[in-house]
């Protein structure tokens, strides 16, 4: 024993203990009975013992190691596993009670520990670190998924409000060639070529800027006022100027990413020191070459975090201005359709599928600032 | 080694008197918003070939800004500048000139090879030459086998060594020294100052260095230039007569406390404390 119990699984244990005293549903409203006992359904009874065992015993002699923790890790895929199953196999689904909630709290309890045990995890071998650094998100996020997917089924929550993930994972594997076609037309056609487009042109306009001071003190307050509009506004007018297809969702796009960028790149073009400028006058090295070796390197970060912001803007400038008019296919032509006939299954199918492709790209864009500017002390590491 | 013989030696040494920069009634008044500030006034000054000619005296005296008049970074409000026999401007164009600043100014993202390579690159050599020039004035600084390194994972000491290798790369004649050793401790300091002693005796460059230490000064010049403030101007010109091969042990020799001792003179002399 470690001198002092631990909290999280003496919680753990209890609670487990009680939810199988505590009835497991109440009555169904027709019968009259009791939908389910804990006695009747093994798998589940099997789960809850399971956790007062490892919380008793963990209470008593701590969670010292990754080993020990990864034990009661295994413990608790377990115990959600036999509880999504004896909800859904069962009827328990609608009808949840304390007994079933006591045992959704011990799992918590006990999950919580042994994340926290594996978060603390530091070794010197790069794998297994790596390994622990990804383990804690994606448990975080599996968690979640969790007790949303419990919450909804076990208090019976109506789908139009919230389906559970299970439902949303069975429509979106259901509808791929629907969501690619609208991934093809939302995010390959209007958002990349938007987003490219919006951050190229305001790269450009920045070297313009810097290299003509007049542009700076005209062209910043104007882009600053573009920026500002409405994307409700101005998305209707660019249908009406460039159609309904792709070319007037990449035309809003233009103009949500293009003043981050531009306003970014000014600063990151003036972030190389006086020093490094003196440096670069004593070998007379002119505005192209200074521009080239010195105050683009320096920009970089600025630059980056401009593509990292615009990234995320691009996508939702896309979906947003799917609403004002599009041909039968797109992210948010399907989801503005999809709630009308109120297939929010379908609905929130479009929304994985955006928050998946937000966060490629943004993860895409990051990894390469990852690799280009490795110098910067945000990502150094001593070789 | 005596005095005598340091007389000696200065006697056998061939006196060359070409002037590398000749500047003549400099004066430079910055503007600013709470009034003219007078940087530098009426001096004269003449560096020969293969002089290291030390600019001494308080902060704000004005000796930084004079190194960067030489070096084009300034302009004068009057006098002549010549570098060369040109102009300031043209000098900087001709790439007259190696400078060494107070901090090493490397850039992050080049390894210190490239960044020896970078002066290389604007002036458009090729990748061979650059990749040897860079090898010679890293062996020169005793850097080579830090090609490949970062500069952020290099001492203070050896960054400041990899930007001195830097001015040296393109083999300019005239090396101007901001105060290169000014952040580094006392015992690396030192240890520069014997590398750059070598390197001057044995490159017969031209070196103009400002510090504000007076051993520093007395230890490596050949002349030093005494400055005070307000408005900067030179009070005093002294030559040393240290042979170019000298140790760290001439720092305990009578001559060398003498000069010390004249050089704290002048800056006493011109620095008025009751101000």
């Amino acid at each position: 024993m470690t001198g002092k119990i631990d909290k999280f699984c003496l919680v753990g244990a209890i609670a487990a203990l009680l939810a199988l005293i505590f009835p497991l549903t109440g009555a169904d409203p027709d019968t009259g009975k009791m939908v389910a006992f804990v006695g009747d359904i093994p798998g589940l009874a099997v789960a809850m013992a399971l956790c007062v065992i490892a919380g008793a015993v963990f209470t008593w002699y701590g969670v010292g190691n990754v080993a020990l923790a990864s034990m009661l890790l295994l413990v608790v895929i377990f115990g959600g596993w036999q509880a999504i199953v004896s909800l859904d196999d069962y009827g328990i689904g609608g009808h949840a009670r304390v007994g079933f909630w006591l045992f959704i709290l011990s799992l918590w309890a006990l999950v919580w520990r042994a994340i926290d045990v594996l978060a603390k995890y530091r070794t010197l071998e790069t794998g297994k670190q790596q390994a622990a650094h990804l383990l804690v998100p994606v448990a975080f996020g599996v968690w979640l998924l969790f007790v949303w997917q419990v919450v909804t089924v076990g208090f019976g929550v109506p789908q139009v409000l919230l389906p559970p993930p299970s439902m949303i994972a069975e429509r979106f594997t259901g509808s791929i060639p629907i969501l690619w076609a609208d991934f093809h037309q939302t995010f390959i056609k209007a958002v990349l070529s938007g987003y490219v487009m919006g951050c190229g042109s305001a790269f450009i306009v920045a070297i313009a800027v810097d290299r003509v001071p007049f542009l700076k003190r005209g062209l910043l307050p104007l882009g600053n006022m573009v920026s500002a509009l409405p994307i409700i506004g101005v998305a209707p007018i660019m249908v009406m100027w460039f159609g309904f297809d792709w070319q007037s969702k990449a035309a809003v796009i233009v103009i949500m990413t293009f003043f981050p960028m531009l306003v970014n790149t000014v600063t990151g073009l003036n972030a190389a020191g006086r020093l490094e400028k003196d440096l670069m006058a004593t070998y007379a090295s002119g505005y192209w070459s200074t521009l080239l070796r010195l105050r683009l390197p320096a920009a970089l970060p600025f630059i980056f975090n401009a593509l990292k912001i615009n990234s995320t803007l691009a996508l939702i400038g896309a979906i947003v201005a799917e609403f004002f008019g599009t041909p039968i296919v797109g992210m948010g032509f399907r989801i503005s359709t999809e709630v009308g006939r109120m297939n929010v299954d379908m609905v929130w199918a479009e929304i994985a599928l955006a928050a998946l492709a937000g966060t490629a790209f943004y993860g895409a864009v990051a990894l390469a600032e990852r690799k280009v500017t490795s110098w910067h002390p945000s990502f150094r590491v001593r070789r | 080694m005596t005095l005598k013989a340091v007389v000696n030696n200065v006697a056998q040494m061939p006196v060359s008197k070409d002037a590398v920069v000749d500047i003549q009634k400099l004066t430079l008044t910055f503007q600013t918003a709470d009034g003219p500030v007078y940087a530098l006034s009426d001096v004269d000054l003449t560096i020969n070939r293969g002089e290291f000619v030390s600019f001494i005296g308080p902060s704000g005296c004005g000796k930084t800004t004079l190194l960067r008049v030489i070096a084009d970074l300034e302009k004068a409000t009057s006098g002549d500048v010549s570098i060369n026999g040109v102009s300031a401007s043209e000098a900087r164009q001709n790439r007259a000139y190696g400078y060494v600043f107070q901090a090493p100014a490397l850039l992050p993202w080049r390894t210190i090879e490239r960044n020896v390579t970078l002066p290389l690159e604007i002036m458009e050599m090729t990748k061979a030459e650059r990749v040897k020039r860079a090898h010679d004035a890293l062996k020169l600084v005793e850097l080579n086998g830090f090609e490949k390194k970062f500069p952020w994972q290099l001492s203070g000491g050896m960054q400041q060594r990899a930007s001195i290798a830097r001015a040296l790369s393109f083999d300019a004649d005239l090396l101007l020294m901001d105060e290169p050793f000014g952040a580094l401790d006392e015992i690396v300091r030192d240890h520069l100052n014997e590398q750059l002693l070598k390197l001057w005796a044995r490159t017969n460059k031209t070196v103009a260095f400002v510090t504000h230490s007076i051993p520093e000064a007395v230890y490596l010049s050949s002349k030093i230039v005494v400055m005070s403030p307000r408005p900067g101007r030179i009070i005093d010109v002294i030559e040393t007569r240290f042979p170019k091969d000298r140790t760290l042990d001439i720092r305990e020799s009578p001559e060398f406390l003498e000069i010390a001792h004249r050089v704290r003179e002048g800056l006493r002399a011109g620095h008025s404390y009751d101000e």
